[in-house]
């Protein structure tokens, strides 16, 4: 039973750091699409998916430091991102973020 | 000019704009034992109110929040200074802080500490700072 319970946690330990390179891989892939996209909609999305891949990073580092104080901060960086991302969509549709009278 | 159809930005805004106002009260309450607290509350808020102003505009939303977030400023320091002010009342250095148990109808037995009343005053502060500042940079045109 003990053995079986070490077993388990090893398991968690290896796949985190599995899941913490292949998290990694993909935040360097979307960095040089944000560096390099030709258009600005592209660096756009880019960092949209930089916000999405760091809220992974942060439920796996809460799952290493054995914590659930970083819920909050999962939470916290998914608005952030949904509330910038959509900022920077106003600006290249509209050119201004917010504007006076819509209608 | 064409005109743009905001129609999912608006009916997205009015679903998350609640959610977001109820995870800022959250977080103001679950400021003494967790993450969070004024500062964190306050700036959830503006970014409620700052998604409300991206999709409905300001003249919209100056009719369904007619508040002049520049009046919040001074209403949060009050707030503020009367708690530390407070405590000479009963006789204690300036800013003594304390706490109780009480037992309310819904909740049960809570804890409840004057800290409290320190943190609402941070997070009217904190509220009507930002908004200040983010409505006066959108509204030279």
């Amino acid at each position: 039973m003990n053995n079986l319970l070490e077993l388990t946690e090893q398991m968690i330990k290896i796949s985190t750091i599995i899941c913490v390179i292949g998290i990694s891989i993909s935040l360097l892939l979307l960095l040089y699409r944000a560096l390099a996209g030709p258009s600005n909609a592209d660096r756009a999305v880019a960092l949209d998916g930089i916000g999405i891949n760091l809220m992974g990073l942060a439920a796996l580092l809460a799952i290493i430091i054995v914590t659930t104080k970083l819920n909050d901060v999962i939470l916290l960086i998914g608005i952030l991102l949904f509330i910038g991302t959509l900022a920077i969509a106003k600006f290249l549709e509209k050119g201004v973020i917010i504007d006076r009278n819509v209608d | 000019m064409y005109k743009p159809n905001d129609l999912i930005l608006r009916t997205t805004t009015s679903l998350i704009a609640f959610i977001l106002l109820g995870f800022a009260i959250y977080l103001l309450m679950a400021g003494h034992n967790s993450p969070g607290g004024g500062f964190v509350g306050g700036l959830m808020t503006a970014s409620a109110f700052v998604l409300m102003y991206m999709s409905y505009g300001i003249e919209t939303v100056k009719k369904i929040l007619p508040i002049n977030f520049r009046t919040l400023i001074p209403i949060g320091l009050l707030i503020a200074v009367g708690t530390g002010a407070g405590s000479f009342i009963f006789d204690v250095p300036f800013l003594s802080h304390t706490f109780g148990y009480f037992t309310l109808p819904i909740f049960g037995e809570i804890e409840l500490a004057t800290a409290m009343l320190f943190d609402i005053g941070v997070y009217v502060t904190v509220l009507g700072v930002t908004m200040t500042i983010i409505l006066s940079i959108a509204n030279d045109q």
